[in-house]
């Protein structure tokens, strides 16, 4: 054959391993050192009530793990949080390739989920706490409505980008309907459902933290209301600081499924190595 | 069995453009017939129609009036008896070369070890067994297009559709593949219809061309070469090839056509 992919790179790996970039995570961990350190600096001229520091709040994490509080704050968020979060990805998903493939489902129900991404929820937490009480059902409803769009926006508009030409190739072989969704539609799409999915999960985030405000009787969101109303800044921002790095380790594990379950699309776009 | 016949198509389209709806006659009362075995190229200029001919045989698109028969049955969708070769082979990225042309075979209705072995036998027939594993972007342009044969040819169609197969392809690529494309024909005796927009590559493959222009047939024209062709470089040093070129050529460019 005389395809130039059958041929090899002769070049020895050798000769070309002189200047390497430095790794992501070594950037990334001196980007977060100065943060650290300036925030320390300036942190620590300010009164400890209008501001803090990492040091104040990592004594403050400290008590707050080694009294149990701040685990069993963060079970009882945790619950609803990956409830309704998970409940948004299994029906979000399928929501959005509905809508996205099928013109009817379109017309019906896209303005539903257009209106529904920009539902001002906090007003509507007091309603939602009247309609299901101040525990677990609530708190996931709320995460739940806050994950749902985005992903479900993100699949629909996916869809909308799949190559129409991919899909005449399920035509062409005479797949049907269903098939093409699940065989064509659906992995075309999941660059767009992954980037949905992690944009869930700040929202999700939020809005756990939201609920437990109108709820006040448990989880992280409590800690940050009881430290604050205590004048205790450095608590309070104990589990803020623990939601967010939350969100960075969820993220990096949903990379990491998104390699897995489509490492076709790293390797397209030449961040094999990442 | 592999006969085709266009009975006056024709297929008219609206297209907005700039606010402004223009009416599009594709295709203008089209008729002719491809034999069984017959190997024939479509070529005109971009607009002519011949894209849109091969997309309604395929099942792709409809006609607006007149039928496309395949043995005597009329198109009225897409079907296994036709298989499609795409222009930029549109393999599935998520898939290997292998589970690419297993797809097409899934979607016959194939199942088990005899699934695994015909997408094998047929990769084997375009020269890829060793590639099989291979996702496409690992894959050259033309080993691509190769997977996009055997796709179309494993389901064992009686007519193969080729939208312009190799254009995308570089020169010597394109000429092997011509030629590839004539020794698998040779063996499989499948009725093959091609869009092109390569006078050669008409000349070189096919046994009769059909220029069209404004969406209409307007000529059609036997090429005087027999085959088997098993040299093409010998075929294009023939004066047959450099006659009909010419013929075909003058055909495209004459402007005294009424549109």
């Amino acid at each position: 054959m005389v395809d130039i992919a059958d041929r090899k790179p002769a070049a020895p790996a050798a000769e070309r391993r002189e200047r390497r970039p430095l790794p992501r995570w070594v950037i990334t961990s001196i980007s977060v050192g100065c943060l650290l350190v300036l925030w320390e600096i300036f942190g620590r001229q300010i009164n400890p009530v209008f501001g803090s520091y990492p040091t104040a709040i990592a004594v403050a994490f400290w008590e707050l793990a080694r009294s149990g509080d701040l685990w069993v704050a963060l079970y009882q968020s945790l619950q609803p949080f990956f409830a309704g979060y998970l409940l948004a990805v299994v029906l979000g998903v399928p929501i959005g390739l509905i809508i996205g493939r099928f013109r009817t489902a379109e017309a019906a129900f896209g303005i539903y989920v257009t209106a529904g991404y920009a539902m001002p929820l906090v007003a509507l937490v007091p309603l939602l706490v009247l309609w299901l009480g101040l525990g677990f059902a609530v708190k996931a409803s709320v995460v739940f409505l806050m994950a749902l769009f985005p992903i479900c926006i993100n699949t629909w508009l996916g869809v909308i980008a799949v190559p129409k030409t991919l899909i005449e190739v399920g035509k062409s072989f005479v797949a049907p309907d269903h098939v093409i969704l699940r065989r064509i539609v659906l992995p075309a799409t999941l660059p767009y459902i992954m980037a949905g999915v992690r944009l869930a999960v700040g929202r999700a985030v939020v809005a756990m933290v939201i609920a437990e405000f109108f709820t006040t009787i448990s989880g992280l969101g409590a800690i940050i209301i009881n430290s604050a109303n205590n004048f205790d800044t450095a608590t309070m921002f104990v589990p803020i600081i623990v939601l967010m790095v939350m969100a960075i380790g969820l993220n990096s594990l949903i990379g990491y499924v998104e390699r897995k379950v489509a490492p076709w699309q790293a390797e397209i776009a030449g961040r094999e190595r990442e | 069995m592999g006969e085709v016949t266009f009975l006056d198509v024709s297929k008219k389209f609206s297209l907005r453009v700039d606010g402004m709806l223009h009416h599009v006659q594709a295709l203008d009362r089209v008729s002719f017939t491809v034999k069984d075995g017959e190997i024939v190229a479509l070529i005109g200029p971009s607009g002519c129609g011949k894209t849109t001919a091969l997309r309604v045989a395929m099942g792709l698109d409809f006609s607006t009036s007149g039928r496309v028969t395949v043995d005597g049955r009329e198109v009225r969708g897409c079907g296994h008896d036709r298989g499609m070769v795409f222009q930029h082979a549109e393999l599935l990225p998520w898939l290997s070369a292998l589970q690419n042309v297993m797809f097409g075979l899934e979607m016959k209705g194939m199942r088990g070890g005899e699934l695994r072995d015909t997408a094998e036998k047929y990769l084997d027939l375009v020269g890829l067994k060793e590639s099989q594993n291979r996702r496409p972007h690992q894959l050259s342009g033309g080993m691509k297009q190769r997977v996009g044969i055997a796709r179309a040819l494993a389901i064992d169609p009686s007519v193969l559709l080729m939208d312009e197969p190799f254009g995308a392809l570089d020169a010597q690529t394109r000429e092997s593949l011509q030629a590839e494309l004539l020794e698998i024909q040779a063996r499989t005796g499948k009725t093959v219809i091609f869009v092109t927009h390569d006078l050669d590559e008409a000349v070189l493959i096919a046994d009769r061309i059909i220029v069209m222009k404004g969406g209409r047939v307007h000529e059609i024209m036997t090429v005087p070469i027999g085959r088997p062709r098993p040299d093409l470089g010998v075929v294009r040093g023939t004066a047959e090839f450099a006659e009909t070129r010419y013929k075909v050529w003058r055909a495209l460019h004459d402007e005294q056509v009424v549109h």
